[in-house]
């Protein structure tokens, strides 16, 4: 198990590499620089290289990528130079929201997506699978900018249930905090119950064919005691695996819902740091999405090992999950 | 998917030969004209032939003022029928030519994906070592990334057009194919006749092109659908950060960004390009998946 772990760690610390140094290289092939935004409208040529090299921005990408790397693994991602807040204070500052709308809209998801699965597997091709089916392939289709302004519509203007806009932070209490980030993880949630319900009822449909279901029933074990004692954990790798995926995917695809729903998470300033070509707080929230979704992809292959021992006794063996990834870039 | 031989699944299977024939693929092929595929088709159809038809069709330009502003939708005039914007353009010319955007930027930059990713996974799967192992270590690279984000660097570095668009879609899709390509070509190399074609003196490149790739592209061809719905749902989701096609060219995204400042009181202005981009991606999604059961070998073998 061990040399496996190795593999994997060095394996993610090779994608962060290359996935800043890219960054690096593709900030510094803007043709906008930095130093135009921050002098505005009177920028002379001569300001402007006088901008540039006081911010270091004149050297050769790999120098400024290695200094930035220097820093950046003392948890230094250097100041903002148009907010002059540290970026890393700033991406503290914001992370909360963002982590808390990506767990809201995964407990969403899970909460409708595993029952949904689980009577779909238990009565396959029947009127109610088929039903099941035909609502989350509509769940498929409704991308978070299409779900959030009609969430907003119905929840917010027509009944008035939820706040339409902002975010009540969790100081303030729960339940005012938690009835503002309703809506926006609903709408991030919808596709990923899509996503949930068809790996899962999948895997279950495989493995109550298997023999030892087919023994337990055979004892006259009931339907619900088979399908939750011996059926759902031998079914459950790939839907582990997609959570990771989906939770990681959630962070960084807060964007959407952030600016939808006017939240301040860490989406938002991404988009206006992207804007103002704020390239040293860009830089510093990509490499920072980056190592949290190695991280979680990492920590998900890893925790195969816990629950499935299949893995753990034998590392070479091929992982259970089936066409994870491609669920997840579709 | 392994059989298993022993005899209790081979009772089972006996029993239920009545209510499940076979394997779960061919069950489902079975019903594969549902009325639901029946629409998709329908709709993919109807969409394309608008948006390829816009021109001459009676419709006004996207950009032609045609009514009062916030009209909503009413029976009348053919400009009207879907209301109207914050300016007075025709909903309707601007769904019809911001559908020719989405379909164009979607389809050009899956197939640039499908050419770039087949080719890459052909090679891995065909050499493996060295180029094996850095053409996954780029797929995965692609792949560890968030695509929206990778997608609103690219976007924002290189001021948005429709060319750095499609490049960045293609980028951010030729991953899914690279894997899909390698798994396939890895399952095919080691088939008979490929060793027969070895044996008969056939080069490495003519074993890859006549050999492997005929085999291969169905099924990457198969995905195609779901890719483009995927990027569909991009390219909205980058226009409705401002990020897409530059107006005053319409697009879906920006149109719903457009709309959402206007919700309280003129939610059709939402209502329309989010049920058109929903009922697009919906049937590129059902034709994909009806495809894909037919063709992908992968899952069947």
């Amino acid at each position: 198990m061990l040399p496996n772990v190795l593999r994997r760690v060095g394996y993610a610390l090779l994608v962060i590499l290359l996935v800043t140094f890219t960054t690096s290289v593709l900030m510094s092939l803007a043709p906008g620089s930095i130093a135009e935004v921050i002098l505005g409208e009177g920028a002379t040529p001569e300001s402007i290289a006088a901008l540039n090299e006081s911010l270091g921005l004149d050297r050769p990408v790999i120098v400024q990528y290695l200094d930035w790397l220097l820093h950046a693994l003392q948890g230094d991602l250097g100041v903002s130079p148009i907010t002059h807040i540290p970026v890393t204070e700033a991406i503290l500052q914001r992370l909360p929201v963002t982590l808390e709308l990506a767990v809201l809209s995964l407990l969403i998801s899970l909460i409708i997506a595993v029952p949904l699965a689980v009577i779909s597997a238990a009565l396959p091709d029947r009127p109610v699978d088929r039903g099941i089916n035909a609502l989350t392939s509509v769940f498929l289709a409704v991308p978070a900018f299409v779900a959030g302004p009609v969430l907003i519509y119905f929840f917010a203007v027509t009944f008035n249930l939820f706040p339409a806009l902002g975010w009540v932070p969790l100081s303030e209490g729960l339940g005012p905090n938690l009835r503002s980030a309703f809506l926006p993880a609903l709408a991030a949630a919808l596709v990923e119950i899509a996503a949930f319900h068809r790996v899962l009822r999948g895997d279950l449909i495989g493995t109550l064919r298997e023999d030892f279901v087919g023994a337990a029933r055979a004892k006259g074990m009931s339907g619900s005691y088979v399908m939750f004692r011996h059926a759902f954990r031998p079914s459950s790798f790939s839907l582990l695996t997609i959570s990771g995926l989906s939770l990681a995917r959630l962070i960084g695809g807060a964007i959407i819902v952030e600016s939808l729903f006017v939240l301040p998470g860490l989406g938002q300033l991404l988009a206006t740091s992207i804007v103002q070509r704020d390239v040293i707080t860009v830089q510093g929230i990509v490499a920072f999405i980056a190592v949290a979704f190695v991280v979680i992809n990492a920590t998900v292959d890893i925790g195969y090992g816990v629950i499935d021992p299949r893995v753990r006794k034998a590392p070479t063996a091929k992982k259970p999950a089936r066409a994870t990834r491609k669920v997840a870039t579709a | 998917m392994t059989i298993s031989t022993t005899s209790l699944s081979t009772l089972r299977s006996k029993r239920f030969r009545e209510t499940r024939t076979g394997t779960p693929q061919i069950a489902i092929a079975k019903r594969q004209w549902s009325v639901l595929v029946w629409f998709s088709y329908f709709w993919i159809v109807l969409i394309v032939a608008l948006a390829v038809l816009a021109p001459i069709l009676p419709i006004a330009a996207y950009d032609a003022v045609v009514g009062p502003p916030r009209l909503p939708p009413e029976w009348g005039p053919i400009d009207l029928l879907l209301g109207t914007d914050q300016v007075g353009r025709s909903m309707l010319s601007r769904i019809i030519y911001g559908g020719q955007v989405s379909l164009v930027v979607g389809s050009a930059s899956a197939l640039g994906a499908v050419v770039a990713g087949t080719f890459l996974g052909l090679i891995a799967g065909f050499y493996r070592k060295g180029a094996d192992w850095m053409i996954s270590l780029l797929a995965d690279v692609l792949l560890s990334f968030p695509a929206l984000v990778l997608l609103m660097a690219i976007s924002a570095v290189f001021s948005p057009s429709i060319p750095v668009l499609l490049i960045g879609l293609a980028l951010a899709s030729t991953p899914t194919f690279i894997r899909l390509a390698r798994a396939n070509t890895m399952g095919w190399s080691s088939r008979e006749f490929v060793r027969a074609a070895r044996n008969m003196g056939a080069s490495n490149t003519r074993i890859l092109v006549r050999e492997i790739l005929p085999n291969v592209v169905p099924t990457l061809a198969a995905y195609l659908p779901l890719v483009i719905a995927a990027l569909i749902v991009a390219e909205g989701s980058l226009s409705f950060l401002g990020l897409g096609v530059p107006p005053p060219t319409p697009s879906w995204g920006g149109m719903i960004s457009a709309g959402s400042a206007d919700l309280r009181t003129s939610p059709y202005m939402v209502f329309v390009p989010a049920a058109t981009l929903f009922l697009t991606v919906f049937a590129l999604n059902q034709a994909g998946e009806h495809l894909r059961l037919r063709f992908d070998r992968t899952m069947r073998d």
